[in-house]
């Protein structure tokens, strides 16, 4: 291993750390935010998650929560912050792979693309499920 | 119950979570889950999603300082989750075919393989003997100690791929980090040194959890009323636990107070389990 692949491989860590650091921190803001509306909004409202009825319609799709945000509904809003949460890793994946490119490490860049395949696999299958 | 106080509730009950997560090294999710499946009689496939994404957050936040420190092993991590990703696809696939009972009584059987792993005596064992497949895969590295890096080589790719592939899918069945089973897979069968193991496992969690909560945010698991309160309470619980980590010396008889409730726990899930209560 010499010197300056040493240092791209710091350099790699440094980002990525950089990454999952913001991600929690923008997501978990956009999250308490939404959370202080909804429960400004619905505090005294009654609650039953005994049965399983999935979520509302207005926060079970990317237009609905869109909408929900312009129209200042909380539960939109935590769910825009929870979906930020859940890429976060995910963003990652995406930066390490371009660290790889830039070290010239094929074999990891090609293992980096399989990993956001299964990923992107397991998003298309949990649409049609 | 009204919204504020189930939200103040479970806001308390993730940050005790969090904290005594980031303190034994157990994911939140052994302790969100029987919190609001029991306590709470919230229907296990909310508290599943609900788990992941405290599992996330926690697995985020603290990977970030292991991988700045160099001790996470990168391209370890990146080759197993193709393991962990493509196990947690298929578990969270087939979560939706499997009795609720069913999974309570696995749930709490992982449970109880998890506070014993929580309580095995940490060995730092640096294993030199070479692996043609590790070799080939660039896997063998060094990590950061006090008295200078050490250097470690990886053996039995393979039966840790596999393993791995198993830890995936449990964790996308039961919505938890599945810590326990990836550090098994990379301690006992890779031969990988402790302090690496667990933080390359850290680091692979969150990627394995999103795998499978873009399955569980597409079928209504995750809600948002209920994982705005675990989220932040899980968050906070674990960057207290890590403060508190730092100051005092000895955690072991934490270890056992943790162990002895997550088996209380763990007996309460298999029993309604059985009972079919869930």
């Amino acid at each position: 291993m010499n010197d300056s692949k040493k240092f791209r491989d710091t350099d790699m860590q440094a980002i990525i750390g950089w990454i999952l650091r913001a991600g929690v921190f923008i997501s978990m803001s956009v999250v308490f935010i939404g959370g202080v509306v909804y429960l400004y909004r619905h505090g005294q409202t009654h609650v039953d998650y005994s049965t399983f009825k999935g979520v509302p319609d207005f926060v079970g799709s990317v237009g609905g929560i869109l909408h929900g945000i312009f129209t200042g509904r909380g539960r939109a809003i935590i769910q825009a912050g929870i979906i930020l949460l859940i890429a976060t890793p995910i963003i990652r994946v995406v930066f390490s792979a371009i660290g790889f490119v830039m070290e010239k490490d094929y074999l990891y860049l090609g293992i980096t693309i399989l990993v956001l395949l299964i990923i992107m696999a397991s998003m298309l299958s949990g649409h049609a499920g | 119950m009204s919204v504020i106080v189930l939200t103040l509730i479970i806001l308390i009950g993730s940050y005790f979570a969090g904290l005594l997560g980031s303190l034994t090294g157990l994911g939140g999710g052994v302790v969100i889950i029987p919190l609001l499946t029991l306590l709470l009689k919230v229907d296990i496939h909310y508290a599943i999603g609900a788990s992941l994404v405290s599992v996330i957050a926690t697995s985020s936040g603290s990977a970030a300082a292991y991988v700045k420190e160099g001790i996470t092993n990168i391209r370890l991590g990146m080759f197993l989750e193709i393991a962990t990703t493509a196990g947690a696809m298929v578990g969270a696939l087939i979560a939706v075919y499997i009795p609720t009972h069913f999974i309570a009584i696995l749930f709490g059987v992982i449970l109880i393989l998890s506070a014993i792993m929580s309580l095995k005596k940490k060995v730092e064992s640096v294993n030199q003997e070479p692996s043609v497949l590790a070799e080939k895969l660039k896997l063998n590295s060094t990590y950061p100690t006090a008295n200078g890096s050490v250097a470690y080589k990886v053996k039995n790719v393979g039966g840790g791929f596999f393993m791995m592939m198993f830890a995936g899918t449990i964790s996308g069945l039961l919505g938890i980090g599945s810590g326990a089973l990836k550090v098994l897979a990379m301690d006992t069968i890779m031969r990988i040194p402790f302090k690496v193991s667990t933080t390359t496992s850290n680091f692979m969690i969150g990627v394995t959890a999103a795998a499978s909560a873009v399955v569980y945010l597409q079928r209504g698991y995750i809600d948002p009323g209920l994982s705005m309160p675990v989220a932040i309470g899980v968050l906070l619980g674990a960057l207290s636990g890590s403060k508190i980590l730092v100051h005092t010396s000895s955690s072991g008889w934490l270890r056992w107070v943790f162990a002895v409730v997550v088996t209380f726990l763990a007996s309460q899930m298999i029993y309604n389990g059985f009972a079919g209560k869930i």
